[in-house]
């Protein structure tokens, strides 16, 4: 009889999503597509496993970048689908890869007009539509006397306080009487829906879905090509470290860094709250796409942002509770250590033997390879470099790394972040670096 | 019991620095000392931060209780507080980016190290540090960025002060997260600081203070 998920250890459910991984259910275009597609799962996790792959494996560093190589820009791509497909199609064809980044990234421009969302700028809407990407708003979205309404029903508090704030269509929220209580017989809480501002609330949410799915459409379209060319999807989910989720999203940096001071309880709570959260969101995420990994931005816990006392205090803590909690399900994090990483390492090693990805931007690489020994590390060319630079430079600073960080496998070849502009040649150079002096 | 205040502001006692603030202007001393005493305050978590031992958390926190203070003195002041600067700086984050962490950082850092600095804020134009060096004659820029698209935005920068005849009567500095010594040649730049302390150092050595 087959052992039951719930009685599996984490290296068996991890076997059983890298099987899933490894053969999508797909039609490949062709057998060759397949056999491409297996060998270019394999080297991950290969390398995740820390056995030796063929070659180093590459994550070509391209986020918004397919816009701009295709003759368009993000303003274009977020409004036009058609062309949004279209570029990521081109640079599908026209570069040599190990995985695909769909445009999941790239959101429904339409759709957050429609909802007039506030927490990030992009093109047309506060940013010029050649904007590289767009940005965020930081805000203090949650002021500090809200803690406890957040603490008591995070979900009650995102819809009627947060929501209403973050964007202007869900404005009329704010009238709902507390969501949390217990309603046996809903006539209060149904009469609520009558209140006209209320259901033209309803009828934009209605509408800005169907664009959101159009979009969703058009996205998950892309991966099922790529996956079908051959090319496996490498973020099978995203999540956050609690810190970020209170500190990026409800109270700023300025905020979540007085509360540290002011009320440290209330933020532990507040992030304890958001650790289940942070978990469950991303394993549904990879149920669906069939990908393990799960892709963690690292914003506020970078070195010099606060000290490593603090980082283990306020930071480190809900964060491994959270990889844990993914890796307990037999997923793979990859945490992306933004700015510098170098002074948190000593605290990062506490993880299982080959459970993580740690993708770094600024760091010597030989350091993390010595203390993260037991893990799989990617990283890190320029990103100023992969812009700037010529190939020739890449080729060689992507040398230099492999011959640093490769030995003994758990090594992933990438730059320190994503070129959204500059030279596409120098992608090109990565993946020859690879090929070249990535094989074992 | 001005040492105490100093150090007291400086080791972030919210409660002690509020009440020493009000018991001092009780007893009816020149509201200017306490200033003044707030200024030796942040002067030493300046020198924390450079060391080291203080982070980002400790200079958000040390700039509100400064904040705080200021305005329990506020409304005993007689006179405008004028004090003597090592020079004036033009510092903001280039157009088509709106990063601030870093820029507040040097902010704080220039300010608490004697400096005078008109901080133009986030996705600034061109046009406006070039309108900002002619009405302040700052001798120093500081050019922030965070994202790659700066590169283009820093060089185009540069590229207008020269057009206004202004850059060779002024030193240029660039930073933030993307920036290296690659995007100040780019830029045609100065100098590149990898840090607020470097921001410093570099402002030190052109007004030729020590």
């Amino acid at each position: 009889m087959e052992k039951k998920w719930a009685d599996m250890t984490w290296q068996e459910k991890r076997e059983e999503r890298f099987k899933r991984w490894l053969s999508p259910d797909i039609k490949f275009t062709s057998p060759e597509a397949e056999k491409l597609y297996k060998e270019r799962v394999t080297r991950f996790t290969k390398a995740i496993k820390l056995e030796e792959p063929d070659r180093v494996p590459v994550m070509i560093p391209a986020q918004f970048l397919p816009s701009v190589y295709a003759g368009y820009n993000l303003g274009t791509v977020m409004h036009d689908y058609g062309k949004l497909k279209e570029a990521w199609l081109k640079f599908l064809n026209d570069f040599e890869m190990d995985s695909f980044l769909p445009p999941s990234l790239v959101l429904p421009a339409r759709m957050l007009e429609m909802i007039d969302f506030k927490l990030i700028k992009w093109p047309r809407r506060g940013l010029p539509d050649d904007a590289p990407s767009y940005q965020f708003v930081e805000g203090e979205y949650m002021p500090a006397e809200e803690y406890d309404a957040f603490i008591y029903d995070p979900a009650d508090y995102l819809q009627r306080y947060f929501l209403p704030r973050a964007a202007g269509a869900f404005k009329p929220f704010s009238k709902f009487a507390p969501l949390t209580p217990f309603v046996a017989i809903p006539v209060g809480y149904v009469a609520q829906f009558a209140d006209p501002e209320i259901r033209k609330a309803y009828e934009t949410l209605f509408e800005a879905g169907q664009e959101a799915v159009k979009w969703a459409m058009a996205v998950g379209e892309m991966s099922q090509i790529g996956l079908a060319a051959g090319y496996p999807n490498i973020w099978g989910g995203m999540s956050q470290a609690p810190f970020d989720m209170v500190g990026d999203f409800l109270r700023g940096t300025r905020g979540i860094m007085m509360d540290m001071f002011q009320r440290p309880d209330k933020l532990q709570e507040a992030m304890a709250k958001l650790t289940p959260v942070a978990i469950s969101g991303a394993v549904s995420s990879a149920d669906a796409s069939g990908c393990p990994i799960i892709f963690i931005p690292l914003h506020k816990g970078t070195g010099g942002f606060m000290s490593n006392k603090q980082y283990e205090e306020f930071y480190w803590p809900t964060f491994k509770e959270v990889m844990m909690g993914l890796i307990d399900e037999g997923l793979v994090p990859m945490p992306f250590a933004e700015g510098n990483y170098e002074p948190r390492l000593e605290i990062i090693k506490d993880l299982p033997r080959s459970s993580t990805i740690w993708f770094f931007e600024h760091m010597d690489m030989a350091k993390a390879k010595k203390i993260l020994g037991h893990t799989c590390i990617a990283g890190n060319v320029p990103v100023t470099m992969m812009v700037t630079g010529q190939p020739a430079e890449v080729k060689e600073r992507c040398r230099k790394l492999i011959e640093v960080c490769a030995p003994g496998s758990g090594y992933i070849l990438t730059a320190g972040a994503w070129m959204d502009m500059g030279n596409h040649e120098n992608l090109r150079a990565m993946m020859e670096a690879a090929k070249e002096y990535g094989v074992y | 019991m001005s040492g105490d205040f100093a150090n007291l502001l400086a080791d972030l006692k919210e409660d002690e620095v509020l009440r020493l603030t009000e018991e001092r202007i009780e007893s009816g001393e020149d509201p200017l000392k306490i200033l003044d005493d707030s200024r030796k305050g942040m002067g030493i978590v300046g020198k924390r931060f450079a060391d080291g031992e203080y982070f980002l958390p400790e200079l958000v926190f040390s700039g509100e209780l400064l904040k705080q203070v200021t305005e329990l003195v506020k409304p005993h002041l007689k006179q405008a507080v004028e004090t003597k600067r090592l020079g004036t700086i033009v510092i903001g984050t280039v157009a088509g980016d709106i990063h601030d962490i870093g820029l507040n950082i040097v902010d704080f850092m220039l300010d608490v190290n004697g400096f005078k600095v008109h901080n133009l804020g986030v996705d600034v134009a061109k046009e406006k540090f070039v309108d900002k060096v002619k009405e302040t004659k700052a001798p120093i820029v500081g050019l922030s960025g965070f994202l790659t698209p700066a590169f283009d935005a820093m060089k185009e920068t540069v590229e207008a002060l020269d057009a206004a005849g202004l850059r060779k009567d002024i030193k240029v500095m660039i930073g933030g997260g993307q920036m290296d010594d690659e995007v100040r040649k780019y830029a045609k730049a100065d100098a590149f600081g990898k840090d607020a302390m470097a921001a410093v150092a570099l402002a030190k050595d052109w007004v030729g203070a020590k």
